[in-house]
């Protein structure tokens, strides 16, 4: 790639440290509206209750509004199209039931926070119990009181996947492995939680919402439905976003009911988040149970894999994809990036009185591969061979590419087996086994487990549309535009919440136009300014909205070869955009001085040639099933079997992302997302009592990986540029934050091998070390 | 509402402030300081730390009341402080942050360590992290940026 030290390859520093460093981003808390008055939510302390009645009292009148006094507010509704789905109306505020801990059942305003929560305290609810159901294995055929009444059982959709003949394969087995698995319940937790505020704008005649959301134009799409407003009249923006990670690529009751408010009252309105509402209210994730067997032969090759999933949604269907991709993505990345022959999954998507579940980052791939390598690995250790050389045997192979797995995913390119072993090396693996033969003095077991995995990435409108989503914009967009002086603006339809993208989509530019970054803003999350864009989540933004940049700019790159041909009088053929300037054979004009006369001396424009540099373009790589990033995670663990506790010593991943445009960003997006798998793996938890009732409200309960218990992440790279995209590039967000689970965990198992003792649940705590310790030695 | 009077910043400032409002939402509802962010409001997170008497400490902890007579600085305070330029610029240069959430108080503790010379190694610097949260770099970043300002600082007591 040609490279003028900022563009496609370079790891150019960013554009938005200067801000963030000075204290001077600007989140949705730190926008001021004169008059804005705040916003409390009454909330549902039940899991499962039916409204009697709410009281208000006389002096609240007028500041507290149920659902009856905002009429226009329609339920949210997703729309699925497969088959067999159930889709339950959502009230944003509750009317005759609530059906989790934290559902909204009245807005309070008043002109400060800690006032409007007294308002919210003073209104009283009438409550008749019902019972929760919070098992969804057990309860997803029926319960008592359902969660949605009319349908009988509790079931959103279930699904059956199978390829190959899997009872010819258990018949055939040597070896079976049969296993139950647990990733429990967790929050996405950014560090900031969500926030709206609202105000109408009477001269353009619109209502304006500035939300923390990861997608600002779906986001209004929605409001237009629920509130029966022409989009023409809302706008939305996501300013600085304080961290996504999945949940705020959703819309929520919140953002809807302070539009209706902002419309009812003469006033700006804001709603911010607290930690314990962020807890209770924004989607919850993970939450999945296994009943996984794999038929292996005697040297340790899978034959297949049959796979009971059940997927805990808890009570509603969070817009626009609702509760059905989780399930379904973790059937088909089960089988993980293996020549497995035999597969199959059943798959169970279960209503329950918890809160709704959403996407976070790597959505059903981190329980997929949890499964999948904690079984390769008790394969192994059935056939008696070390992991990674059962790894080794079904890997698919770089001559086998294009590859469709037995779960369904197209992976394109790569060299799999060569990023274990290159994993390998960064944790020095032959000094760890040579380590594990003599006793710790501390008395600690070490061990060393690995995961690999393949990433869908920046999947498009084929992939949304096989899921049964209702809206399946797989496309970016970008508006291109060199002002009057020359510098460039590019308007884009996703949103940057700390990946860096006003940074790596500058270099895209940059590399088109060969002009220097300095020069070109780039501006996102704001549906006045960019065409539609479905925004940022998915591992999508910089393959789509990167292609878009790249398609937009070459536009416009070709336009001022065509005027800068014109001025030079030479052969549009024979000029070359690059540095600044377009050049010919006999001389050069700077990019500024074309813009002058695109905008400001229309006789200097050839013929045919009309003003403006303006170019807008979409983009979608032909292959929208997605581009497949892969790699090995491995870890190294001492676990203490006296009292559980796991220290992490070391974490290596060795990852292939195809072309990165700023290896410094992809490093960044990597070591984060491990650090979020970590907790995953270890640590973050929300449990729910036979009631219903959340136990995790705060995060003293709610425990995030700190500083300190973490090592260094080491990263090594390996290049296969696909080639289905522009430069090469795959998605590569998510990534991170799928394997620590498995190798954590397979590295937990190495640690106690001795003892027998395996953990398949997450999070791995002391408690439920000592807990497998226990029942290792009782079985023992 | 009770009058107090307190140093934000190097300015003299006084105000009429109802005892239930915190340090934190006085600075950023009432002085438009709103470098100072809120993760958890219950002491967890870090991400509301400033300096109060020149120590940091938990903005969303605090009291409005509890702060008369006192010296508060907060990100917007440091013009001119040499440790938290030097702490600025290897943020910058090591790519210490991502989405900017955690980046201030992050500096304003990462300024104490060094201050304090508790910044010498990896495992002093992680330690003297363990009260502010930072979810989206995975730390390393953050980590090897202080180290390296620290450098800068050498054995002699920094000047603050």
């Amino acid at each position: 790639m040609p490279d003028e030290g900022f563009g496609v390859g370079a790891s150019l520093l960013r554009r938005e440290d200067d801000r963030h460093l000075h204290g001077r981003g600007q989140f949705v808390a730190d926008i001021k509206l004169p008059g804005t008055i705040e916003v409390a939510f009454v909330r549902s302390p039940h899991a499962h209750a039916r409204i009697i009645g709410i009281s208000v009292p006389p002096e609240a009148r007028g500041r507290v509004f149920t659902a009856a006094d905002l009429p226009r507010v329609k339920p949210i509704r997703v729309v699925s199209h497969s088959s067999g789905a159930k889709s339950p109306p959502w009230p944003p505020l509750a009317t005759d039931k609530v059906r989790y801990v934290g559902e909204a059942i009245a807005a309070c305003v008043a002109p400060s926070r800690g006032e409007a929560e007294d308002l919210a305290n003073a209104v009283a609810v009438d409550f008749e119990i019902l019972d929760a159901v919070i098992d969804a294995p057990r309860d997803m055929r029926g319960s008592r009181h359902p969660v949605h009444e009319q349908w009988g059982d509790n079931l959103y959709i279930e699904h059956a996947l199978e390829n190959g003949d899997i009872d010819a394969a258990a018949r055939s087995a040597g070896v079976t492995v049969t296993r139950e698995f647990r990733m429990q319940r967790q929050s996405g937790a950014p560090l900031e939680c969500r926030g709206v505020l609202a105000c109408r704008d009477h001269r353009l005649d619109e209502v304006v919402l500035y939300t923390s959301t990861q997608t600002p134009h779906t986001v209004r799409v929605a409001l237009a439905e629920i509130l029966d407003l022409e989009e023409r009249r809302i706008r939305v923006v996501a300013p600085d976003v304080g961290g996504g990670f999945g949940p705020k690529a959703r819309l929520y009751p919140e953002e809807i009911i302070l539009a209706a408010l902002a419309l009812e009252l003469d006033h700006p309105v804001r709603w911010i988040e607290d930690r314990n509402e962020h807890l209770l209210t924004t989607a919850h994730t993970r939450d999945h149970h296994y009943k996984v067997s794999a038929y292996a032969d005697r040297q340790g090759r899978i034959l297949g894999v049959d796979a009971e999933i059940t997927v805990d949604a808890g009570a509603y269907g969070l817009w626009p994809q609702g509760p059905y991709h989780e399930a379904g993505m973790v059937a088909r990345a089960l089988p993980g990036p293996y020549t497995i022959p035999n597969y199959r999954a059943r798959h169970y998507t279960v209503a329950t009185n918890k809160t709704p579940l959403g996407p976070y980052r790597g959505v059903g791939r981190p329980g997929a591969c949890f499964v999948i390598e904690r079984l390769v690995d008790e394969v192994a250790r059935a056939v008696g061979r070390e992991p990674n050389e059962v790894r080794a045997l079904h890997l698919v192979r770089p001559e086998q590419m294009p590859f469709t797995t037995i779960g369904g995913m197209r992976l394109d390119s790569g060299d799999y087996a060569a990023s274990v072993q290159l994993c390998a090396q960064l944790l020095d693996m032959p000094a760890i086994r040579a380590r594990q033969q003599w006793a710790e003095p501390d008395g600690r077991r070490i061990g060393i487990g690995f995961a690999t995995f393949a990433e869908q990435t920046a999947h498009g409108a084929a992939e949304f549309a096989a899921r049964g989503a209702s809206i399946i914009p797989g496309f970016e967009s970008c508006t291109a535009r060199i002002l009057t002086d020359g510098s460039v603006v590019l308007m884009v339809g996703i949103q940057s919440h700390g990946q860096g993208l006003e940074t790596a989509l500058s270099q895209v530019a940059a590399e088109e136009l060969g002009i220097d970054p300095v020069r070109i803003s780039v501006r996102h999350g704001d549906t006045e300014s960019t065409a539609f864009g479905f925004g940022t989540f998915a591992s999508r933004s910089m393959v789509m909205s990167g292609g878009a940049v790249a398609r937009a700019s070459r536009m416009l790159r070709d336009k001022l070869c065509r005027i800068g041909a014109h001025l030079l009088q030479c052969d549009v053929a024979e000029t070359r955009c690059a540095g600044g300037l377009v050049s010919g054979p006999q001389g050069s004009v700077t990019i500024a001085e074309i813009a002058k006369v695109a905008h400001l001396r229309m006789d200097g424009l050839p013929q045919g040639v009309d003003p403006l540099l303006d170019a807008t373009a979409t983009y979608e790589p032909a292959i929208s099933t997605g581009v497949y990033s892969y790699a090995t995670h491995g870890a190294v663990v001492a676990v203490d079997p006296e009292t559980g506790f796991i220290e992490l010593l070391d974490f290596a991943v060795a990852e292939d992302c195809g072309t990165m445009v700023n290896p410094m960003l992809v490093e960044g997006q990597i070591r984060g997302g491990v650090v979020q798998g970590i907790g995953t793996a270890l640590y973050e938890e929300i449990p729910y009592d036979e009631t219903g009732q959340p136990l995790a409200g705060t995060l003293a309960d709610y425990l995030m990986p700190g500083a300190a218990e973490l090592p260094a992440i080491k990263i090594g790279h390996l290049h296969t540029p696909t080639p289905h995209t522009e430069y090469g590039m795959k998605g590569m967000g998510e990534g991170g934050a799928v394997a620590p689970p498995a190798a954590i965990a397979n590295a937990v198992r190495d640690a106690l091998s001795a003892m027998g003792a395996e953990v398949n649940e997450t999070p791995i705590t002391p408690r439920r070390v000592m807990a497998a310790i226990r029942n290792a030695r009782e079985v023992g | 509402m009770t009058a107090i009077r307190l140093q934000i910043n190097g300015a003299a400032v006084a105000d009429d402030v109802p005892p239930r409002l915190s340090l934190a939402d006085f600075l950023r509802e009432r002085r438009n300081l709103t470098g100072t962010h809120l993760g958890c409001e219950h002491g967890v997170c870090g991400a509301c730390t400033l300096l109060v008497d020149g120590e940091p400490a938990r903005s969303c902890l605090m009291l409005a009341v509890a702060c008369d007579e006192r010296e508060i600085r907060t990100i917007e305070g440091f013009a001119g402080d040499q440790v938290i330029e030097a702490l600025r610029r290897n943020f910058h240069q090591h790519h210490a942050l991502q989405c900017g959430y955690c980046t201030p108080a992050m500096l304003i503790t990462a300024r104490d360590l060094i201050l304090r010379r508790r910044a010498g190694s990896e495992r002093d610097i992680r330690e003297g992290l363990a009260g502010n949260i930072c979810r989206c770099t995975g730390y390393t970043n953050i980590v090897t940026a202080i180290a390296e300002a620290a450098k800068e600082f050498g054995k002699e007591p920094a000047n603050a």
